[in-house]
């Protein structure tokens, strides 16, 4: 079985299918080409205002916490520019220039080749298991770890265990812990629980972790603290606040990516025979989007472009709104889905799901919505014609092969 | 050097309170000069020389040693259209330790998109990006007794270096300028970059002879003419600086005279003398692409080729912009055949090419 076959657009003839890969190749093309020198100023500006704001709150911290009279304002302000400092060099920042989406500036200071971001996790593990792993293989169960972190059950697919019944406690310690869960991410945890992980990458791995992540902790939990002198503990609570900021909300923005009902979840055989167009296609099902203003999208990251983003995770995410009205445009001419939604509501699907697959299959009901239109019959074998295959994964809580 | 000591200390130290990022990276908010993650340096200066050509006089930032030796050349990164694009070009001024500034002359070439931006577009207070000075087309030390200079167009400004150094260096000693006869092409005298100093140097030194061709009017230089010119050319140490048809034609006739050995060029091209590696496939591992390539193709020219979004500057080995991680297997160096094997060692894609498969991290 191959992409083709999901319902989703079996409606579309092979050739339309062609058709919009190529459509969205030239969108690709156009925005290659018209790269100019206010996408530049944009990237300048934006790391501009994000280090002055991390140093504004730090100064804050450091100056505002010592006089009674200052202490609660420059607690809140510097903990605040401190919080929206790790938020913009997390996401808007870190997670685009490590896609190389400014690697045609050709500028050494912003490029993927050797940014190193404010979190624990190691640029390179991430470039790993985010560029690679996840955007190569969005949302197909058992190769990308994104569904779940290894720790939750996110799709219907993934075989039910009593351990997932403590689901909604995972759920909310990955939420607060999420820089730590991402540091551990390219680790792959389920392949560590399966024994097929390498021990030596794993030591290499492990190392480079501790030291990334160390440097991280003593910068916000002991080197500034100690500055600030007597008020070393508001400091530190501070910066913990500004951390913990940082993770609920990137949490949340990364949860709306791919889990709101109508972002499709694939099998392996879907992947068979893949064309470029038909990994376009998988990319636009896979991901969601949700609707904001500017504010709202350059503080996600322009994540809230998730589906754009998909489709093109290297072109410069100040130019993702203009392609989203391309990309809506194309959807609607193909009739496929393009799923997005107030960010109240995608996150509310996300914890719906979180929450309901926290017990078996039967228990609960699929929130997918239906295709939207009747398919055609493109010559394929339908499920039914074709020998069993494999429905779930998870199989490692298995004691024994048992379908 | 004692001062610099807790300089650098207290810049390490930094780094704990900015980690990831290094103190630079806040202070060049503050002066754009400010920062040692990439040599920079503002223009302060866009002197005219000619219709075509101007000089910039550049205030480098922190880093810069001000150590280069006359006739070195530097790498000049210039952001056109939100693009660095990398060109090199002879430092003109000579070295000074405690000098502020550094000049290149440039000339805009009609194909020339980056030298005409140079010479017209570029305003003072603009931030370029500079590359450290390379280049073996140098002043010995002590300079030699007998000097011949052979230069057209452009090629004027590492030999400019040259003898603004020996000029000041004669001031400061009060001993006369070696004996340098100069042999100066240009096609018309309007176009004759530093004509107008190289009058006063020629008055001032008794040791200096420039000879004038211009060769829209007089033809190009015959060199058979220089037993004319320069009868004691065989005995001088020269050095060549020019269009690549003219530095030729010297070569030919110094090698037919059996002197290639006193003969000194530069070309701002790359010579890929070295020999080529093997080939083999190269993986880019963080973009999670593979390309055969063969021993002639550098690895930045089969990353492109592979749609991987290469870093590149001069592409001849100068700027080191093309700079990425070798995570393993072997590439040669083109250029001299040096392998390079360690496991993360920086290479520079742009003259490297592989030797057997290898993986480069981006």
């Amino acid at each position: 079985m191959a992409i083709a076959d999901v319902k989703e657009y079996t409606h579309l003839t092979e050739e339309e299918v062609d058709q919009l890969g190529r459509e969205l190749d030239a969108i690709r093309a156009e925005i290659e080409e018209s790269r100019c020198d206010q996408d530049a100023a944009y990237i300048n500006r934006l790391i501009t205002v994000q280090r002055g704001l991390a140093a504004a709150g730090r100064v804050t911290l450091m100056a505002g916490l010592h006089s009674r009279r200052t202490r609660k304002p420059a607690w809140l302000a510097g903990a605040a520019m401190l919080g929206a400092a790790k938020i913009l060099e997390n996401m808007e920042i870190g997670h685009n220039v490590m896609h190389g989406q400014w690697d045609w500036m050709n500028d050494p200071e912003i490029h993927s080749s050797n940014w190193e971001w404010d979190t624990a996790q190691p640029a390179e593990q991430w470039k790993h298991s985010h560029n690679y792993i996840h955007h190569q293989f969005t949302n197909v169960l058992g190769h990308d770890n994104d569904i779940g972190y290894g720790v939750l059950r996110m799709a219907r697919e993934q075989r039910w265990h009593p351990v997932y019944l403590g689901q909604p406690v995972f759920n909310a310690l990955l939420a607060g812990l999420f820089q730590w869960g991402v540091a551990l991410h390219d680790l792959d945890l389920e392949a560590i629980r399966k024994g097929k992980k390498d021990p030596v990458e794993m030591k290499r791995q492990l190392r480079q972790i501790a030291r990334k992540g160390r440097n991280q902790v003593l910068k916000d939990y002991v080197v500034y603290p100690a500055l600030s002198g007597k008020q070393w503990k508001s400091t530190l609570k501070a910066n913990a606040t500004a951390n913990l900021a940082r993770n609920l909300w990137s949490y949340m923005i990364i949860f709306c990516g791919h889990f709101p009902d109508g972002a499709l979840h694939f099998t392996e055989e879907e992947l068979e025979d893949e064309t470029r167009a038909e990994w376009y296609l998988r990319q636009m099902l896979g991901s969601a989007n949700f609707d904001g203003g500017r504010f709202l999208h350059i503080m996600s990251g322009s994540l809230g472009f998730q589906i754009e983003h998909h489709l093109f995770p290297d072109l410069p995410s100040n130019r993702y709104p203009e392609i989203a009205v391309k990309v809506r445009a194309l959807c609607e001419k193909y009739d496929i889905p393009y799923t997005t939604g107030p960010l109240h509501r995608q996150y509310g699907q996300a914890l719906r799901t979180i929450m309901k697959l926290s017990l078996p299959n039967h228990m609960t009901s699929s929130d997918q919505p239906e295709p939207p239109s009747p398919s055609i019959d493109r010559g394929r074998r339908t499920d039914a014609e074709r020998p069993s295959r494999r429905t779930e994964t998870g199989g490692y809580f298995r004691k024994r092969a048992s379908a | 050097m004692a001062a610099t000591v807790p300089w650098e200390r207290l810049r390490t130290a930094g780094a704990k309170l900015t980690t990831p990022l290094h103190p630079d990276d806040y202070l060049r908010l503050l002066n754009p000069l400010w920062s040692e993650r990439e040599l920079r340096g503002r223009v302060e200066e866009v002197r005219p020389e000619t219709e075509d050509a101007a000089t910039l006089v550049i205030r480098p930032g922190w880093g810069w040693r001000y150590d280069h030796r006359p006739g070195q050349y530097v790498g000049i990164g210039v952001q056109v259209d939100g693009r660095f694009q990398w060109r090199s070009y002879s430092v003109s001024s000579p070295p000074r330790r405690s000098g502020r500034s550094i000049s290149i002359t440039v000339r805009a070439m009609p194909e020339g998109k980056l030298s005409s931006h140079l010479v017209n577009g570029l305003a003072p207070g603009t931030i370029v990006r500079l590359a450290r000075p390379e280049g073996d087309f140098v002043l010995p030390e002590p300079p030699p007794a007998k000097m011949l200079f052979l230069v057209g167009g452009s090629g004027v400004t590492p030999v400019m270096a040259m003898l603004r150094t020996m000029d000041r260096r004669s001031q400061k000693s009060g001993r006369a300028m070696p004996d340098v006869l100069m042999h100066y092409s240009s096609p018309t005298p309007e176009r004759m970059i530093f004509r107008e100093e190289l009058d006063r140097l020629e008055e001032k030194h008794d040791g200096l002879t420039v000879h004038r061709l211009h060769t829209d009017t007089e033809g190009m230089l015959d060199l058979a003419d220089l037993d004319h010119i320069c009868p004691d050319w065989r005995e001088r140490e020269t050095w060549a600086c020019g269009p690549g048809p003219m530095l030729d034609a010297i070569t030919e006739h110094f090698e037919a005279a059996g002197l290639e050995d006193r003969l000194h060029l530069e070309r701002f091209s790359l010579q890929l003398g070295g020999e080529g590696g093997e080939g083999g496939t190269i993986t880019f591992r963080t973009s999670g692409r593979t390309i055969d390539a063969d021993g002639a193709t550098t690895v930045l020219e089969a990353g492109e080729e592979a749609g991987v979004g290469m870093p590149y500057g001069c592409r001849m080995g100068i700027c080191h912009t093309c700079t990425l991680t070798l995570v393993s297997g072997t590439v040669r160096d083109l250029r001299n055949g040096e392998e390079y094997d360690q496991p993360n060692e920086q290479v520079q894609t742009c003259v490297t090419a592989a030797v057997g498969d290898c993986t480069l991290d981006i």
